[in-house]
Order: structure tokens, then C-alpha cells, then sequence
């Protein structure tokens, strides 16, 4: 029950093809767990198992200790979807206010959580007017809007400003401090290195689940993205000599 | 259900709509702008004797066409947009229930068509001089009650659609049937028995006997009243089907 996340097995196919092959992996509560692959690893489609959108082939997804996707479950997530997912002929604001009223929340709690993305001088603008970066900090708004205690992020940071960047980090730790847990996607390995916990993934199979000073310790080297090499090349023994 | 989830997704919906002042100008104007030509291609028409004016006879069933094309349109390019920005697959994590989606949309877009449906009927009434034996309330309400059976149509259909390409694709397939034989082209005791068989079970076919029924009688009639209620249960249907093929988890 200390897991707010639980997968054990997870098989998920698409198509003909596996996505997916048997994962297991946990996600501590109250932490922010970054999970790292490339483009076309399965990062989407684990998190879609998790938020309980996404038909599984085999195995479990157990959050916050009831089965992914269940009813009661849809007032504790929050879900951030890659590509942003609001809607363009609506102001900031009013996306804001219509997710913060699904979660029965108010409109100052709207507000308060598109200025926390740093869009309160843009929060009168229709969204479709936004800059890609802009656009997507409204949908995370919206995702943080409910005070979920599990918020699944994919790929929040994409296009934004360094310093942006590093805001919504702290943002992401300080949420993590008042005990909500995030699982934020990313193919960037410098972020990485901010995450309490890092899930890698690669093919559709996982090859790593530890901190990032374990992942350094494990591959002896400093540099993550060094590391991550060097455990994809670990893992996969047989093409070890051939270059990607 | 929840009331309060209901009412949030009518107002985002009518706000989307209000922000788009091209497409309300165009949900107002349109139909206007199509009676004005039916008024002068029958102007010359002599009326049948003792029969409603060919205006009169052919303006009351437009009247409720006009919302049902309009609104099954606009309706299938909704959801599909909320299908292919991912706000569809978003808003079914959250407690949403997928009913508060349908009948949100089932809803506002009923509203916006009563809108419009009224509108038209003004300039119908007032403009063209329509003459009815029953009461315009009525003509308004079937016409409203149409809008809401074309939407519950277009989101079921959209089910059904990947693309925008299909979405408009599925217009001449479930609207222009209805259309041919709803009884405004043949009367329907006058078409083949297979076709009336297929009329029979098309929906449009009796939110036109209903407005015939106000067209001709001063009271309300108890086959429009039948004929309404079949409309309604059509509409509720369609959205309880287009509910169950809403999927929260998909591959």
C-alpha cells in the first residue's frame, strides 16, 4: 500500500504488434518518478494503462491500491496527455474552470492553478491563439487543477524555456513534498537527474528502476545519458558491438 | 450523472459555440437565407384548391429540416475534434460520465437549434406570411426536438468515423433517406410498400407527419403528440447507443 503505483505483468498489444512486454515496475507515493525513453519506447502507452484508458493484454495496474481506470479512482488522477488536450476555441481560463468544475472545484482554484503555470497574464486569451509551449502549460493546468494525489504527466516540459523549465520542476517537487505523486514522462536525460526515481524504458521493456545515483552506480558512469547507454548495451548482450 | 458535471459541460459547450461568431452567423442566417429562396422558386406556383399554398406545404417541413441537417453536422465535427485533440480520452479520466457528455452536447446543441429553429420560424411567419392551421410554439418545439435527434444522431455516427473525411461522409447517408422519404417529395401512403417500410423506421419521417399534423389542425393532434413522442424516444435511443460504443479504454 506504501506503492502508488503497481504494475505487474503488464502485456499490452496494439494492433499486432507488442508494445509492451511484461512490466513490472513500482512508483513510491509522494515522489516524483521520471520515466525516461526514447521516442516510440511504450512511454505513452504504459501511462495510458495507468490512467485506465489504454486495453491491456495481460497482467495488473494497481493505483493509489484500487485497479487502474476504476470509478473512484477518476477524482485522485490527474492525466496530462502528450499532445495538449484543450480546447482551442476556449479561453485559458474557461479550459481551467471546466476541468476544475468536473473535479468540483472552484473557479478561484481555476485561477490560482493557471497562474501557477505562469499563464495568469494569458488566462483571457482563446487557447488556439497560444504558442505551442503556452498551450501545453494550460493543459497541464488543467491537469493539476483537481488536486489529484496521482498526477500522470507526458512529456509536460517539451518546448518550454530553460527557466520555465526549472520553474515547473520545483512546481513538480513542491506538490511532490505535500505528498502527491507524479509520474512524469520525458526523452530529455538532462531531467532525468531531477527525478527522485527514474523508470527507463526502451522497446517496450523496462531496464532500469532505481534512483538516479543508483543508475550512475549500476552503469559506473556520471553522465545519465551515458548510463542509459550503457544499460540498454547490458541488457541486449547480443548487439552490443553494433552500432545504433 | 451528476447534475453539476451536466451543467458544466452545457456551458463549456455553448461557450466554444459562442467564441465562434462565424459559425453562429452562419446557424442563424442559413436557413433564413434557403427559405428565402424556396419563398420566390413557389412564388409563381399556383396552390393546389382547397390545399395549403406549395410555399406553405413544402416551408413547415424545412422548418424542422433545417436543424436536423445543420445540427447533425455540426455535432459529428464536435466530437470528432474531441476524439482527435485527445480532450475525449482526457475527460474519461476525470468523473465525467460518458451520459454527461451526450446528453451536454444533446443539450446545447438542442438549445442552438431552438434558437435557430425559432429564428427561422419569425421570418417564416412574419417575412413569407406562412400560414399554419396550429400554433408556431408548436412548429418551434418539433423543430427543437428534431435538432436534438440530429444531435444524438451525429454523436452516435461519429462513433463511427476516424476522420473528418468520414465524419461528413456519414451527412448524405443518414440524412438525405430521411429526407427522400420523409413524405415532403411522395406522400408516404403513396410510395412502394418497401419504401414506406424503410420510412416507417426512419425518425424524420415523423417529426414531419407531426408538423403536417400542426400544419393542418388548430389543436394539437394525438398523432403529433404520438409522433413527437416517437422523435423523443429515437433522440434518447441514439444516445444511449451512441453511450454504449464510447469507450473509456481502447488499444
Amino acid at each position: 500500500m506504501d506503492d502508488a503505483i503497481a504494475v505487474r505483468g503488464l502485456v499490452v498489444d496494439r494492433g499486432r504488434r507488442r508494445v509492451l512486454h511484461g512490466i513490472d515496475a513500482t512508483v513510491p507515493r509522494g515522489s516524483v518518478t521520471g520515466l525516461l525513453g526514447p521516442s516510440g519506447s511504450g512511454k505513452t502507452t504504459l501511462m495510458r494503462a495507468i490512467v485506465g484508458v489504454q486495453v491491456i493484454s495481460a497482467g495488473t495496474v494497481t493505483v493509489l491500491g484500487a485497479a487502474a481506470g476504476s470509478p473512484p479512482l477518476r477524482h485522485r488522477v490527474g492525466y496530462l496527455t502528450q499532445a495538449p488536450s484543450v480546447y482551442a476555441d476556449l479561453t485559458v481560463r474557461e479550459n481551467a474552470r471546466y476541468f476544475a468544475a468536473l473535479h468540483g472545484r472552484d473557479r478561484s482554484e481555476a485561477d490560482r492553478a493557471v497562474a501557477d503555470v505562469g499563464l495568469a497574464s494569458a488566462a483571457g486569451q482563446l487557447v488556439g491563439t497560444l504558442s505551442g509551449g503556452q498551450r501545453s502549460r494550460a493543459s497541464l493546468a488543467c491537469a493539476l487543477v483537481g488536486k489529484p494525489e496521482l498526477i500522470v504527466l507526458d512529456e509536460p516540459t517539451v518546448g518550454q524555456d530553460p527557466v520555465l523549465r526549472a520553474d515547473l520542476w520545483a512546481r513538480f517537487h513542491a506538490l511532490a513534498a505535500t505528498g502527491t505523486t507524479l509520474l512524469v514522462s520525458s526523452h530529455v536525460m538532462d531531467e532525468a537527474a531531477r527525478c527522485d526515481r527514474l523508470l527507463l524504458i526502451r522497446e517496450g521493456r523496462l531496464i532500469a528502476d532505481d534512483t538516479p545515483a543508483a543508475v550512475r552506480a549500476a552503469a559506473g558512469v556520471d553522465d545519465l545519458d551515458e548510463a542509459f547507454l550503457r544499460l540498454i548495451r547490458a541488457s541486449q548482450p547480443d548487439q552490443s558491438g553494433q552500432a545504433r | 450523472m451528476s447534475p453539476r458535471i451536466l451543467a458544466a459541460t452545457v456551458a463549456r459547450i455553448l461557450r466554444q459555440l459562442r467564441h465562434d461568431k462565424r459559425t453562429v452567423a452562419l446557424l442563424v442566417a442559413v436557413p433564413t437565407v434557403l427559405l428565402t429562396l424556396i419563398y420566390y422558386m413557389y412564388a409563381d406556383q399556383p396552390a393546389p384548391p382547397g390545399q395549403p399554398s406549395t410555399f406553405d406545404r413544402i416551408a413547415l417541413v424545412m422548418l424542422g429540416f433545417f436543424p436536423f441537417i445543420i445540427m447533425f453536422l455540426v455535432t459529428s465535427i464536435a466530437m470528432l475534434r474531441e476524439r482527435t485533440t485527445g480532450t475525449l480520452e482526457r475527460l474519461l479520466t476525470t468523473p465525467l460520465a460518458k451520459t454527461d457528455l451526450l446528453f451536454g452536447y444533446g443539450i446545447a446543441f438542442g438549445l442552438a437549434g431552438a434558437v435557430q429553429a425559432g429564428i427561422a420560424s419569425a421570418v417564416a411567419y412574419w417575412v413569407f406570411g406562412l400560414q399554419t392551421a396550429g400554433s408556431s410554439a408548436l412548429v418551434i418545439m418539433i423543430a427543437a426536438l428534431n435538432a436534438v435527434l440530429a444531435v444524438a444522431l451525429g454523436l452516435l455516427c461519429s462513433a463511427f468515423a476516424r476522420t473528418e473525411f468520414q465524419a461528413v461522409q456519414f451527412m448524405p447517408v443518414v440524412v438525405a433517406p430521411q429526407l427522400l422519404l420523409c413524405g415532403l417529395f411522395v406522400p408516404r401512403d403513396e410510395m412502394a410498400g418497401w419504401l414506406q417500410a424503410i420510412s416507417d423506421v426512419l425518425p424524420l419521417s415523423y417529426a414531419v407527419e407531426a408538423l403536417q399534423e400542426v400544419g393542418a389542425h388548430a389543436e394539437p393532434t394525438g398523432t403529433m403528440w404520438r409522433d413527437v413522442a416517437i422523435v423523443a424516444g429515437a433522440a434518447v435511443l441514439a444516445l444511449v447507443l451512441a453511450a454504449a460504443t464510447l469507450r473509456r479504454r481502447s488499444g
